[in-house]
């Protein structure tokens, strides 16, 4: 089980927070804008890294927040945490074969 | 004769404290400090089990958790525990275990024939044969299981109760021997707050065997003894005997598994049986220590041929003679300590049998100065002995090791102690994800690169010897200490001195060479638990297998309850051979929690019966109780289901129930809706965003229903919201979804529209909602109230209004869920209790009825109103239940693009459908799938779902909502319900309104 440091609460258990899959996917501004695949894209499509990922997580048993985190999904360290619609931190590639 | 095998002295036993207990239904007597295994031995009893796949007669092979054979059902029914080892178990009077694994008796057992036809079952035996056809599986499975047996799960529920806790600290030490200890010394003279668990009753680990070890010239012992006062008086420690950390988990979480009272007579009936510690430790320290590794050779699996350190626990901690005459196998220098402590306890060495070509080493010396025989550069090639070793065959050993030269010479003897060296206990280093390194001179895998805040010493790390053990101890809790935090200068005292005395040199001889080749004449035995033999493997490989994985999986090594402790290297090592590759390319299988069995209770907890789950319940719930109200669950809500009358049926009290309310007056408690205050300049905004109609134009005072998606266009929710102010919405939501729809508001708000000003709060539980509703609502509602309007006109349907309802401040919504005139009355939940009273009792005039959900679904049926999880299921959109009249066309909301996806506008998607039954009386079960025509047999074309169904007592006939394929253009159709049992029920496709379709009743 991970400890999570929540950016509002400081470190949690992972059983307080929920998962909200990759972050920076942005709701497109004009959906009827776009063709099915784009708009399939947005709603379906998301990475699955091997290495540092950007998800988002939720402090559904706290704060009730949202915010962003680094995670290497192969470590579970999570490198960082940042606000929603903040940038993701410079951090160091991690690449596995 | 009673304890024929103990010695008269020495060992850790109270002689004082002689224990009655049973096993195999005979009487024994052992003593307190003894396990089952050590009492067993005390009396002569060697033969404990039969092996899982042959039935072979089975011995104790260990002294601890890698014991294979020893495997005991205990106990009896409500208190039986299958899978226990004998080698763990502490003695308590009355103990009683059995034998498992064969029948009718551990003595003659009619499984046993499977060793005589042992050819038959090879590797891959259950998979070859009994997996086609895939019909017939449970069948074998059932009796394969039976034959095999693990042991047998008790049939009463468990009695005990098992806690959990949780436990912080900066440095958790795994292990209790030298290392541990000297680490949590360590650690705790920097002040670190320190947790150190051991699974045996007794700190000191390989120490409580040895006497002849000695730390600064005193016995070991001793210095143990003074380290756990030092411990002990320091509040920062917290030491756990009896304590297997058994799981390692992310982020340094260790699981850990205390056994509180099992080993006490009596038992306290205020303790847990066993106790979780969810540990979160800033650092963690393993010393876990090494377990000893079998020798594979032929018809290594004799009772009375055990491991050479288990012999010596037995000798020096349990002061029992394993046997009279021994002969020591080993491959390394280390089982010369066996050699040398039998003979010092009085049992006769017959032969000393040593694989390498000289007998290297200080314990070797030792043993040729004491006059031991010493067979160097031969091997066991054979044993004899039905139930019990008495008998092997030494050979001398070819050059290269791979065969034997000459023939066997016998050797009388009752035991076999065998070494093949000494594997780290490196289990929770590697699930903790830490990497392995092969070490080809100690013959093992050592710990790597940690891959959490993981420290390791001692035998785990591959120091064998005491001293070693020692240093590495005290730099590892030191190192963790600071890594924590802690100041550690000055922190140390003197390194206390010992004498390093490892097993090494050795000679790895993975497969000991037998007269016949291995699979013919004797079985070498690589996983004794699980039967698997070294031409199992030889098997797997020659049938394709190449992976260390596969070739667990397909021959099941290391696959037993015991994960294979004793012969895992082992097995990887015969691979390689056969490969001919490097042992460390073939690579380590994974180590997977738990380390050692873990008890369903404890994984339970108090987390059962009432604590399973939450349970909430209303403000009025006590008075339902009191109407004999029966319940149901709606997530953790319990709502009234009916409320029978003087013995009535379901059927009958759901009947008068919805006939109340269609003719005079029900009232239903509603306070388990979801309900969310929206405030803020912007939440006629966010309603139009998350829901799929336009909310700008709602006049405050008035009412709205909504349909929520989710992005992919499907339903999620529905629900009334009301305009109660300017910037001020109190939006319900359907029972089980509140939290859900909740989160999903918070979600867009924070992570998509963070400039919407929108605030949220849930306020389900601050309200008690009562529902009143019937043609008599109005009337009773009006001599409750003075300030609030209520003529159709003043408070029409879907709309709102404030004031004193029974003298309570209370909201009324004039809404209905039933088709009829409603009114819900929101007051704050403390008066809830005291409204409904005093709406029965005003009520009374009208034969005011309290009606359940069951009544509730009929008349809501009755209308067509759908229930979002029952006539939706995630992948129902607005259009396929004919809803379009609620999804706006001009501005955009959540789930809007999804719906203009090519396949939402397929003709045969499932719509939302009436269904009559052609025999009115026959109700249709709800999930009951529907077909064009049923054939004799599945599999038919389905075409869709009855999604509710129930009696309508106002129409005097079955009604059911379906969604079928096409359904709005198919209305007067007929489709067919397959039902279990053969009957089928023709229905006819109808509108889902039955009832009041122009809705004069609710508007009334
Ligand atoms: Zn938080």
């Amino acid at each position: 089980m991970l400890l999570i440091p929540c950016p509002y609460c400081g470190p949690r258990e992972e059983t307080e927070f929920s998962y909200g899959g990759e972050a920076h996917i942005e709701r497109p501004k004009q959906p009827e804008a776009l063709g099915d695949e784009a708009w399939a894209d947005y709603l379906f499509m998301t990475g699955n890294t091997k290495g540092v990922f950007l998800e988002r997580w939720v402090h559904s048993h706290g704060c009730r927040r949202w915010f962003n985190a680094a995670r290497d999904t192969l470590t579970n360290e999570v490198l960082a945490v940042y606000e929603m619609g903040g940038k993701p931190p410079k951090l160091e590639k991690r690449s596995y074969v | 004769m009673p304890q024929g095998f103990r010695l008269a002295e020495g060992g850790l036993i109270d002689r004082a404290r002689p224990l009655g207990f049973r096993f195999n239904g005979r009487s024994y007597q052992g003593y307190a400090g003894d396990t089952l295994a050590s009492a067993l031995l005390a009396n002569g009893v060697h033969l404990v089990a039969r092996s899982y796949k042959y039935h072979r007669p089975r011995g104790i092979v260990s002294a601890g958790p890698e014991e294979p054979n020893a495997l005991v059902q205990l106990g009896r029914d409500p208190r039986s525990d299958p899978n226990t080892r004998a080698t763990q178990l502490e003695l308590v009077e009355g103990l009683a275990a059995r034998s498992q694994n064969c029948w009718p008796g551990v003595g003659f057992d009619v499984g046993a024939l499977n060793g005589l036809v042992s050819r038959l079952l090879p590797a891959g035996f259950y998979y070859k044969t009994f997996k086609w056809p895939a019909s017939l599986w449970m069948k074998y499975e059932y009796v394969i299981r039976h034959a095999a047996g693990l042991g047998r799960a008790p049939g009463e529920r468990d009695p005990d109760i098992y806690d959990k806790t949780n436990a912080h600290c900066d440095v958790l030490i795994v292990g209790g021997g030298p290392a541990g200890l000297a680490a949590a010394l360590a650690a705790a003279r920097t002040g670190a707050r320190v947790v150190l668990a051991e699974q045996d009753c007794q700190l000191g680990g390989a120490l409580l065997d040895r006497p002849d070890e000695t730390i600064d010239g005193k016995p070991a012992l001793d210095w143990v003894a003074e380290t756990l006062i030092e411990l002990g008086r320091n509040p920062e420690v917290r030491i756990l005997p009896r304590t297997t950390a058994f799981a390692y988990y992310d982020h340094n979480y260790l699981a850990l598994v205390e056994r509180v009272t099992d080993h006490l007579g009596e038992k306290p009936e205020t303790l847990p049986r066993e106790r979780l510690w969810k540990v979160r430790a800033h650092q963690v320290v393993l010393a876990t220590g090494a377990i000893e590794q079998q020798l594979v050779f032929s018809d290594n699996d004799r009772p009375g041929i055990m491991l050479a350190g288990a012999g010596r626990t037995y000798l020096n901690r349990y002061a029992v003679k394993p046997g009279s005459r021994a002969v020591v196998f080993t491959n390394n220098d280390g089982a010369y300590g066996a050699a040398l402590d039998l003979q010092k306890a009085g049992v006769s060495v017959a032969a000393v049998v040593d694989l390498r070509t000289a007998p290297e080493g200080p314990l070797s010396e030792q043993a040729e100065a004491a006059g031991l025989p010493i067979l160097a550069e031969h091997a066991i090639v054979a044993t004899r002995g039905a139930k019990r070793v008495g008998q092997v065959a030494v050979a001398p050993l070819g050059p290269e090791g791979d065969r034997i030269t000459g023939d066997g010479e016998g050797v009388e003897c009752d035991l076999v102690l065998c070494s093949g060296g000494w594997s780290p206990t490196v289990h929770l280093f590697s699930q903790s994800g830490g990497r392995l390194a092969w070490d080809e001179l100690r013959g093992c895998f050592l710990p790597d690169t940690p891959a959490q805040a993981t420290h390791v010493a001692g035998a785990c790390n591959g120091a064998f010897g005491l001293a070693a053990c020692l240093e590495q101890g005290l730099a590892a809790g030191e190192t963790a200490a600071a890594a924590a935090g802690f100041e550690t200068k000055g922190a140390g005292k003197a390194p206390p001195q010992a004498t390093d005395r490892g097993f090494l040199p050795a000679r790895w001889l993975r497969l000991v060479p037998s007269i016949e080749p291995a699979g013919r004449g004797g079985k070498h035995f690589v996983d004794q638990q699980n039967d698997v033999t070294v031409a199992d493997i030889q098997l797997a490989l020659r049938e394709g297998y190449r992976s260390i994985e596969h070739v667990k999986r397909y021959t099941g090594t290391g696959m037993g309850t015991d994960q294979g402790k004793t012969g895992n290297v082992n097995a990887i090592g015969i691979v390689a051979r056969e490969l001919g590759r490097p042992l460390p390319e073939v690579g380590v299988t994974t180590f997977r929690p738990p380390y050692t069995p873990v008890t369903f209770g404890v994984f339970a907890g108090r987390d059962v019966d009432d604590l399973l789950d939450p349970v909430r319940k209303t403000a009025i719930h006590a008075w339902h109780e009191r109407a004999g109200a029966l319940f149901e669950d709606v997530g953790q809500w319990r709502r009234p289901w009916y409320y029978p009358q003087g013995g009535e049926s379901m059927h009958r009290a759901v009947a008068r129930e919805v006939e109340a309310c269609r003719s005079s007056l029900g009232i239903l408690d509603a306070s388990t809706l979801g309900k969310i205050d929206i405030k803020g300049q912007d939440a006629a905004e966010l309603l139009n965003r998350v829901y799929t109609n336009a909310w700008s134009k709602l006049e405050t005072g008035r009412c709205r229903y909504g349909l929520m998606l989710g992005e992919d266009g499907m339903v999620m929710d529905d629900g009334v919201t009301a305009r109660l102010g300017e910037h001020h919405y109190l939006m319900t939501t359907t029972t089980g979804n509140a939290a859900a729809v909740l989160g999903h508001l918070e979600e867009w708000l924070q992570t998509e529209w963070p400039e919407l000003q929108v605030h949220l709060t849930s306020v389900t539980e601050q309200f008690a909602t009562v529902s009143i509703a019937g043609p008599n609502a109005r009337r009773l509602l009006g001599e409750l109230t003075n300030d609030i309007k209520l003529t159709p006109k003043a408070l029409p349907h879907m709309s709102f209004a404030e004031g004193a309802v029974a003298g309570i401040p209370a909201r009324v919504f004039r809404i209905s869920f039933t088709g009829e005139c409603a009114y819900e009355i929101n007051v704050p939940a403390s008066y809830g209790m005291a409204l409904w009273q005093t709406l029965i009792r005003a009520g009374e005039k009208y034969d005011i009825t309290p009606y359940g959900t069951e009544a509730m679904h009929v008349l809501r049926a009755e209308k067509g109103y759908i229930i979002v999880g029952q006539e939706t299921d995630g992948s129902v959109t607005p259009f396929d239940l004919g809803m379009d009249w609620i999804v706006s066309k001009k501005k955009d909301f959540v789930g809007k693009r999804s719906l203009a996806r090519s396949d939402m506008a397929k003709s045969d998607r499932k719509q939302l459908v009436g269904l009559l039954t052609d025999n009115p009386q026959e109700v249709l079960p709800e999930g009951a799938q529907l077909v064009e025509k049923a054939l004799d047999k599945p599999p038919m074309p389905m075409i869709g779902h009855v999604t509710s169904s129930y009696m309508s007592p106002n129409l005097g006939r079955s009604i059911a909502l379906a969604l079928v394929k096409g359904g709005r253009e198919r209305h007067g159709q007929k489709v067919q319900a397959p039902l279990p049992g053969g009957h089928t029920a023709v229905c006819e496709i109808a509108g889902p309104v039955f009832f009041d379709p122009e809705g004069e009743r609710l508007r009334g």
